[in-house]
């Protein structure tokens, strides 16, 4: 499987020299030093992408794509170099397969709306059971405009994707459509991402990979992969908040109709019609997130700048240990076992309820996620109402993970 | 590493009410039952009771599952109602409120001080006051409240 990387001749990975690239990690919390585990709901951000985003905003921003002025002109230099550095981020063919969006939420919500005037009469959407929101509502909604039918694929009890139920989906033969993350933000899993688009291709289904989760922790090739659709967020690739991103191949792009109307989106406007701008032109109505963009381009910088391979390792590491610490609590129960995982760890505590847990924690300046992780049907599946969710980065530590089980031992003993 | 997690707001009581509640259970049969839920977190909290011939609550219990804030909460709302009618303890509810929202004590409400730690995690002000929505729920004959 080439989206599992080789973690052996991975460089080794300067954790204080990282750390000190994030200004707010130097902050205190109710008095205590700051233990951010909660990055998988949105990374903190390196100098690097604050200082691209003031420096652009003092020196040198206009709107992008009109203005027929230096700092226009520039502005959308920029603009688009941050769409080439996205396009290298995931291997896609050309920058012109890269759009951007809000977040990953506006980018499925693209998909649900402009593919879907390319499925055929009867044809289905196929998700799996450990789906965040974003990649179930847009369904749902898709379903009850259309009447396109919902299909969900089962995962096992160790919290992976149920391939005999993936595919027994995909032999019914109106499956037109495969929505399946490609780490789950719940249970931390990596789904085989190329097995899943051989097989709906075999079916003659076209496939998303939801990657706001994976496309943080690891290289993602979405050629090797065979995507036809990727979507990640910004925010959680130590970029701001604000953007996301689409890939698709091109056929794709091409043949599927807008999905927002507006300016920048267009080729010529009369009263009575319209013509589409090309792609990614065609999907981005209106003055997009320049900045954002921007950002994001030096987030990017900064991810490769480190390596993926040493940022997979790191985690990897990060996981082993906070797995085997925290497996030693009596009482504490890690939600899914998945082979292949990432660095987002969900659990619950015998006599503790999530927001008990995630409260005391707060008091001892650690962050932690606590809920249902906008994945309510997978809670039900796993007949909990919520977890508690750490969950790492690059620039977690060894020592964070400890301080976390150790007011983890307090909690325990108060709650007996 | 001894830092005072348990300060302010999971003092003792709060973890003794949440872990061995004395009002926990189903009366039936039962003059008024409602039930609240936080669409949050699902939390959920049913509330059952029976009148006295004063129009007093004469007896009241809780079930549900929720975090420590929530039982504790609605064990120690379960105590202060009984022998009480509607128009205090709709006062009362609402000076419940200020104290979890604020942190400011209130008169009548001494059991209930601990929650004043509340005033530090508005976000979990909600899990306490969810049994109290359902109290009221069930003081206007209503079968459903959320806490909002």
């Amino acid at each position: 499987m080439n989206d599992t990387i080789t973690l052996t001749r991975a460089p080794a990975l300067d954790v204080s020299a990282i750390r000190a690239e994030f200004p707010i990690l130097a902050q205190t919390v109710r008095g205590k030093k700051l233990v951010f585990l909660d990055s998988a709901a949105s990374a903190q951000k390196p100098r690097a992408v604050i200082d691209a985003m003031k420096s652009a905003m003092e020196t040198q921003y206009a709107n992008v794509h009109r203005g027929l002025h230096w700092m226009s002109e520039r502005t959308t230099d920029a603009y688009e170099a941050a769409r080439a550095k996205v396009a290298n981020l995931l291997n896609a063919p050309s920058p012109e397969q890269i759009v951007f969006t809000k977040n990953t939420t506006e980018a499925i919500n693209l998909v649900a709306h402009a593919f879907s005037a390319l499925l055929k009469p009867g044809q289905a959407v196929l998700i799996s059971e450990m789906e965040h929101h974003a990649n179930l509502i847009p369904w749902q909604m898709l379903r009850d405009r259309a009447g396109v039918p919902l299909r969900i694929a089962k995962i096992t009890d160790a919290g992976e994707l149920d391939m005999n139920s993936l595919e027994s989906h995909l032999q019914s033969g109106d499956i037109g459509l495969v929505a399946i993350t490609h780490m789950s933000n719940v249970l931390g899993t990596y789904t085989p991402a190329e097995r899943i688009a051989r097989l709906a291709h075999e079916h003659g289904a076209r496939v998303l990979f939801d990657g706001s989760q994976a496309a943080v922790h690891r290289a993602v090739d979405v050629q090797a992969i065979g995507a036809d659709f990727y979507v990640f967020t910004g925010h959680k690739l130590y970029g701001p908040t604000g953007i996301g991103v689409l890939y698709a191949k091109r056929d794709l792009l091409e043949a599927m109709p807008p999905f927002l109307g507006g300016g920048e989106m267009i080729g010529t406007v009369t009263y009575e019609r319209a013509t589409w701008a090309e792609i990614p032109h065609k999907f981005e109505a209106g003055t997009p997130p320049i900045l954002e963009a921007i950002g994001l381009g030096a987030a990017i910088d900064f991810v490769q700048s480190i390596g993926f391979d040493a940022i997979a390792a790191h985690e990897a590491a990060l996981t082993d240990h906070a797995i085997a610490t925290l497996s030693t609590i009596p009482g504490l129960t890690i939600i899914g076992r998945a082979q292949d995982r990432g660095g987002v760890i969900s659990f619950t505590m015998q006599n503790a309820h999530p927001h008990d847990i995630a409260t005391l924690l707060d008091r001892a300046g650690i962050a932690v996620r606590a809920g249902h992780h906008c994945a309510e049907p997978l809670m039900r599946r796993l007949n909990l109402s919520g977890t508690a969710r750490a969950s790492f980065a690059i620039y977690s530590t060894h020592e964070e993970i400890d301080a976390l089980a150790t007011t983890l031992e307090r909690i325990r003993s108060l709650f007996g | 590493m001894s830092v005072d997690i348990a300060a302010d707001l999971y003092q003792q009581t709060i973890l003794t009410h949440a872990r061995h509640p004395l009002h926990r259970g189903r009366l039936d049969p039962a003059d008024a039952l409602a039930r609240g839920e936080n669409p949050l977190c699902g939390d959920d909290c049913e509330i059952t009771l029976r009148y006295g011939n004063d129009g007093k609550i004469a007896d009241i219990a809780f079930e549900g599952r929720g975090c420590a804030i929530t039982l504790a909460s609605a064990d120690l709302m379960a105590a202060l109602a009984r022998g009480r009618a509607k128009p205090e303890l709709e006062e009362l509810a609402e000076k419940f409120e200020t104290l979890a929202r604020t942190g400011e004590p209130q008169p009548g409400l001494d059991t209930l001080s601990p929650f004043r730690g509340l005033a530090d995690y508005p976000s979990r002000v909600k899990c306490a006051t969810l049994p109290w929505a359902a109290l009221l729920a069930a003081l206007e004959g209503k079968t459903e409240a959320t806490s909002e």
